[in-house]
């Protein structure tokens, strides 16, 4: 259908679209709604991948995925009830806003975008897909069909910063995902680059310092700082109406570190 | 395009031009005011309305997508002449001031407590946490609710 | 808690409102709700320069735009093309001359709301860029762009008081505070519904907070005598001082008798931005000087506002926060000397609190300064200082009226501090920072503030304020029905329940109704400055004792009415010193906050504010307390998260989603006591209410933020920035310069520019 009508804007969520719409800075002259499109909505869990439609709402992946925790709590802090409503992972995934909620947790998962059009299907690692801001590299006749990863049973977590406590674009959000098999571990930093991004060095330290064989060993402190200078040092923000590059440097570092050391915490607790 | 939508219990055959809100269609083609606009933008629940039974920000859902959907909005609240408790519980608790944001607010609140009849208090503001409202500083709506929950156990 | 609300109750029960139904069923009508048939939209081309000259505007192709009904600019206008609330200097439609970016150029007026938008982009206008001032202390400089042709300022007010050079003071402190651009943002917005009469006049029904004085304004621009200006009151959602001005009133009338068909207009959000005055935006300089064991024997401000391109309420504003820049302290020796000046900024003027807001802030801030350097508890230096009845002011006004300040501090400290919290083991949602899962318990520290503040009840200066309300008994089945005629405005804060309430205690009546407000009758004066429930209360008061005096010489043939006009007691201009009977009467107000810092991410979590105002007679404790807690929300925004943020004269967050009112998780639980002695002089010896939280909020806040960091905090809104230390405290180069005015007045006024409302604004002769 897409592309049948090239110029039919896809609509699932609405909540970005319409929210352009409502304020002139788009007029699409035909709309394709996405939200009809069953199979969009599923996800589903087996031989460890994960798939989540493009159409499953922010609600849902609270609600139902719950045991992804980074993931849920992700979604837990998107916009409001009334957006977690209609707001979908297809939707972020195609805006491609730097602050999108889910797309640091995406990278952490070392997702893949699914993508199809009449002829193909294809599936594209995550950091070839987001490309800038609010692009990406969605052909003009493709879809967002969904993201599928390997599922990784092991701690982390999501957090995101506003200046106020509820319904807040994130001035800095960061994502941080265990993987022991591997003996690694993903942090993918928010709102501070034209896309998400990882932060490789700060990676390769907390892997290295990480007793993989015993999870009751705790982490010195000087790890969890360091690993947050350098999370911040890979950072590249600026500064706009929300919030200045300075600011969102040391937010980076906080939360970066947090992040670990909440990890290293859950993963001594599980044992 | 023409839609049909069940709205507040009956069928309503809509023709709409492709970008329209579910709000601007509410308000301006079914006389449903209830729902207001105050930001267009989905940040402020003043258009709060159930779509398929969830609630929404109807300035964020295009009308088209309304198609076969059931639509709820506040005029579907009260019974007739009988307020629903949470609308009561508004008005004993001085929760209303304005008014601007109450029909969104009495939405999200109708359908916390159908959701969760005793909610404590972090779990009412988390769920009303997609209202604004300038005049009341949230705390008669706080008490509303509670009082609402109290009354229907 | 007060217990809940009772239907049908008098004086001093928490009456259920009396329009709570319909708003809770969504069958409220508000401006924006309203329709009509055979109805045109309207739509308003604005400049998106601060400043520029009108070269040309090319109509022909939004005439040309499917639907439009009409085009109109300033070379359209049938009358005075000016307007304003104290001077006409703001046009209709913009000139020759844009001076601020948003101001309006052009209107349209087409078959749909979506035409007529498109339209309004096919209007092409040409300028010519100008140079722009937009920072208030460069305005003040000799050199600086011209706003207007005299000069960029508008008014100087100079307060002297005593004698500050020969003051003895042990200790001085000098602090500097800068108070940021606050928006009203009322829920409701913009919106009204215009349509042309038979006899060539114009009905309109409009959001807004007086209806005589938009009629004032428009009759003259319409051409119209104002007995053919009608206005009636639509629902209005919220205003707090953004709907005093005019805004589509007049464009919708001006499209109404041109296209002959009635016009709807109605701003959304961003627009909305545009379309209304702003709080000013302040820098205040203050110095204090005190006695070892903690009297303060001078004060000395210097206070400066930028007042954006047109006058609005500024005069007054800048008057009124000069008479309360000092803090509401007994002061022998006083300098104040207070300047709004114009710049090419959005324009600013009434809000909430009306210029109290921003010296509160500055003379708190520097009251915990002077403390923190005499070694002396805060609330034991505010007692020591505290106004009372037979004070005497910087303006050498006595306060004749009640002033409980130290029974509404000593209440307030003793409000029971909130238990402490575990720091672990929380839902992550009541950690600052919220919804965004940022903590879980680290670096957590706790910081308690207070703060007083005073705000004047009624309009000042001499102004000649009155309100007329009728009341009238009919006869009914079931007993007789009151009937209230007033034209004035409940945005929200419940004046028609608390006017019922009145009737039912006096006159015994249970069921109350009221005629919709409009200039059918006598002005009830503005919803704002804390008044109504004095000014139309007062009104309706002393027409049902008119009445019952009228009833009481047997039994009575209904119907029967009585109108009463009731006026406060005469208020004077300030002399060449500042001195003089400025205001009617003071009502204060003492906060406590307690906040919660995440001292590594800079995220505030406000965890309880104790709220005690001195009321004189609280009329219905339901709605007194709503007042008293939105108000306090308001000043809590300002502390933590509100602010137009410009660039170049240009708003760059329009918007909900980066102009943040607090939300449900940002505004804590509030407790709220009312101190009640009674005010000599008003009905029910009660005070207005509806600002004075909204003063102290604010500097409880930033104080508690203070000692939970330890961090100087001068500027408001306090940013995350500021509580980790990455920015450095607001500086200055020093005091702005005094310039050279002579007299009290405003500016326009000594020229005898443009007169305008000032008729409106002369005193009653002694």
């Amino acid at each position: 259908m897409r592309a049948a009508y090239p110029d039919a804007v896809p609509l699932a969520g609405g909540t970005d679209l319409m929210a352009d719409v409502n304020f002139g800075r788009r007029r699409p002259a035909a709309v394709l709604d996405l939200s009809r499109v069953r199979e969009l909505r599923d996800w589903h869990s087996d031989d460890g991948t994960v798939f989540v439609g493009a159409g499953v709402t922010f609600a849902r992946i609270a609600r139902e995925l719950a045991a992804l925790r980074p993931l849920a709590e992700a979604a837990r802090s998107v916009g409001s009830p009334q957006i977690r409503n209609r707001a979908t992972l297809g939707g972020n995934v195609a805006t491609a806003s730097p602050a999108g909620d889910s797309i640091p947790v995406l990278a952490a998962y070392d997702a893949e975008i699914v993508l199809a059009s009449v002829t193909h299907h294809r599936n594209v690692p995550w950091h070839a897909f987001f490309l800038g801001p609010k692009r990406t590299a969605l052909e003009p006749d493709e879809l967002v069909v969904g993201a599928e990863w390997r599922l990784v049973d092991a701690p982390g977590s999501f957090a995101k910063v506003g200046t106020r406590n509820a319904m807040v674009i994130a001035v800095a959000g960061v994502c941080l995902q265990l993987h022991p098999s591997e003996r690694s571990l993903r942090l993918a930093l928010g709102s501070v680059a034209p896309t998400v991004i990882r932060a490789h060095d700060a990676e390769a330290l907390a892997a290295a310092a990480i007793d993989w064989n015993d999870a009751e060993r705790p982490l010195p402190p000087v790890i969890g700082r360091e690993f947050g200078r350098l999370a911040s040092l890979g950072a590249q923000p600026i500064d706009d109406v929300r919030g200045t590059a300075a600011y969102r440097r040391r937010a980076v570092e906080v939360l970066a570190r947090r992040a670990l050391e909440w990890a290293v915490a859950d993963r001594r607790a599980a044992a | 395009m023409i839609i049909h939508a069940n709205v507040n219990g009956s069928i309503q055959e809509l023709d709409v031009p492709p970008a329209a809100s579910l709000l601007a269609i509410l308000r301006d083609s079914l006389g449903l005011t209830g729902a207001k606009n105050a930001c267009e933008q989905g940040e402020c629940g003043a258009c709060t309305v159930w779509l398929d039974g969830a609630p929404v920000c109807s300035c964020l859902v295009a009308a088209v997508q309304a198609d076969g959907a059931a639509v709820r909005t506040v005029e579907s609240v009260a019974g007739g002449d009988v307020l629903h408790p949470v609308q009561e519980a508004f008005l004993d608790s001085g929760a209303v001031q304005c008014g601007f944001c109450t029909p969104g607010l009495v939405v999200a609140a109708v359908d916390l407590l159908e959701h969760d009849p005793n909610p404590d208090e972090e779990t009412i503001r988390e769920g009303l946490a997609g209202n604004l409202c300038r005049c009341t500083g949230y705390r008669k709506v706080v008490d509303a609710v509670r009082l609402a929950s109290e009354r229907s156990s | 808690m007060t217990a809940g609300a009772t239907t049908g109750a008098g004086v001093g029960a928490g009456a259920r409102r009396i329009d709570g139904v319909p708003k809770v069923t969504g069958a409220y009508v508000y401006g924006s709700d309203l329709r009509t048939e055979n109805m045109l939209w309207g739509a308003t081309v604005r400049s998106p320069h601060p400043s520029a000259r009108i070269v040309g505007i090319d109509v022909s192709h939004a005439l040309g735009s499917p639907g439009v009904r009409a085009v109109l600019t300033a070379d359209d206008l049938p009358g005075r093309r000016t307007i304003g609330l104290e001077f006409c200097d703001q046009p209709v439609l913009a000139d020759d001359v844009v001076r601020y970016a948003g101001e309006p150029v052009a209107i349209v007026a087409a078959e749909t709301a979506a035409q007529a938008r498109v339209a309004a982009d096919a209007v092409e206008v040409e300028y010519e860029l100008l140079p722009a001032v937009v920072d208030m202390e460069e305005a003040l400089r000799g050199d600086s762009p011209h706003v207007h042709d005299f000069g960029n300022v508008l008014r100087h007010i100079h307060i002297v008081h005593g004698d500050l050079e020969t003051a003895r003071a042990d200790v001085w402190v000098d602090g500097y505070y800068e108070t940021a651009m606050q928006d009203q943002a009322a829920l409701g917005p913009e919106a009204g519904l215009a349509l042309p009469g038979h006899e060539g006049g114009v009905d309109i029904y409009a959001v807004t907070q007086w209806l005589h004085v938009d009629r004032q304004q428009m009759a003259p621009c319409l051409g119209l005598p104002e007995e053919h200006v009608r206005l009636t009151a639509a629902g209005v959602g919220g205003a707090f001082g953004s709907r005093e001005d005019l805004h589509m009133q007049l464009h919708a009338a001006l499209l109404a008798l041109r296209t002959r068909r009635p016009v709807k207009m109605t701003y959304g959000r961003e627009e909305s931005f545009h379309g209304h005055v702003h709080r000013h935006p302040s820098r205040i300089w203050i110095r204090y000087g005190a006695t070892h064991d903690g009297r303060i024997v001078a004060a000395d401000v210097r206070l400066l506002l930028d007042g954006g391109a047109y006058a609005s309420s500024s005069p007054a504003v800048v008057g009124n926060a000069s008479t309360f820049a000092a803090g509401p302290y007994e002061i022998p020796n006083v300098r104040i000397e207070g300047t709004v000046v114009y710049t090419n900024n959005p324009p600013c003027g009434a809000m909430r609190g009306f210029g109290a807001p921003q010296v509160c802030f500055a003379y708190e801030s520097a009251m915990d300064a002077l403390a923190d350097r005499l070694g002396l508890d805060p609330v034991e230096l505010r007692l020591r200082n505290a106004l009372r009845t037979g004070s005497v002011l910087p303006t050498g006004q006595v306060i004749t009226g009640t002033a409980p300040v130290r029974e509404v501090i000593e209440r307030c400290r003793a409000v029971p501090l909130p238990p402490a919290e575990d720091t672990v083991g929380r839902d992550p949602i009541s950690y600052p920072g919220g919804a965004g899962h940022v903590s879980r318990g680290e670096s957590l520290r706790r910081g308690v503030g207070f703060a007083v503040g005073f705000k004047n009840v009624a309009y000042s200066e001499g102004f000649d304020d009155a309100a007329e309300a009728t009341v009238t008994l009919r006869p009914a089945p079931n007993g007789p029905v009151a009937v209230v005629r007033t034209a004035a405005v409940d945005y929200g804060q419940g004046l028609y329940t608390v006017l019922a309430q009145i009737v039912r205690s006096e006159l015994g009546v249970e069921e109350v109704v009221f005629e919709p407000a409009s200039t059918e009758s006598g002005s009830a004066g503005s919803t704002s400055a804390s008044r109504q429930t004095t000014m139309t209360g007062g009104a309706v008061l002393a027409a049902c004792r008119e009445l019952k005096a009228a009833l009481d010489g047997g039994p009575a043939t209904l119907p029967i009415s009585r109108t009463h006009v009731f006026h406060h007691r005469p208020t004077t201009g300030f002399d060449a010193d500042g001195q003089g009977d400025i205001h009617v009467s003071f009502s204060f107000a003492a906060e406590r906050a307690v906040v919660e810092v995440d001292t590594e991410l800079g995220l505030a979590r406000v965890v309880e504010i104790a709220a005690v105002q001195d009321a004189g007679r609280v009329i219905n404790p339901l709605g007194a307390e709503g007042q008293v807690e939105g108000g306090t929300a308001m000043g809590l925004g300002l502390a933590l998260t509100e602010q137009v943020s410009l660039d170049g004269g240009v708003i760059r967050n329009p918007s909900f989603t980066d102009y943040l009112i607090p939300t449900i998780l940002d505004v804590p639980p509030i407790v709220t006591e009312f101190v009640e002695e009674p005010e000599p002089g008003a009905p029910y010896g009660l005070k207005g209410i509806g600002e004075v939280a909204t003063v102290a909020a604010t500097p409880a806040i930033v104080a508690a933020l203070r000692a939970a960091t330890g961090r100087t905090l001068n500027r408001v809104p306090v940013t995350p920035d500021d509580l980790v230390g990455i920015r450095p405290p607001a500086a200055t180069d020093g005091r702005a310069p005094v310039p050279a005015v002579s007299g009290q007045e405003a500016i326009p006024e000594a020229l005898g520019l443009g007169l305008g409302q000032q008729q409106l604004m002369k005193a009653r002769e002694p």
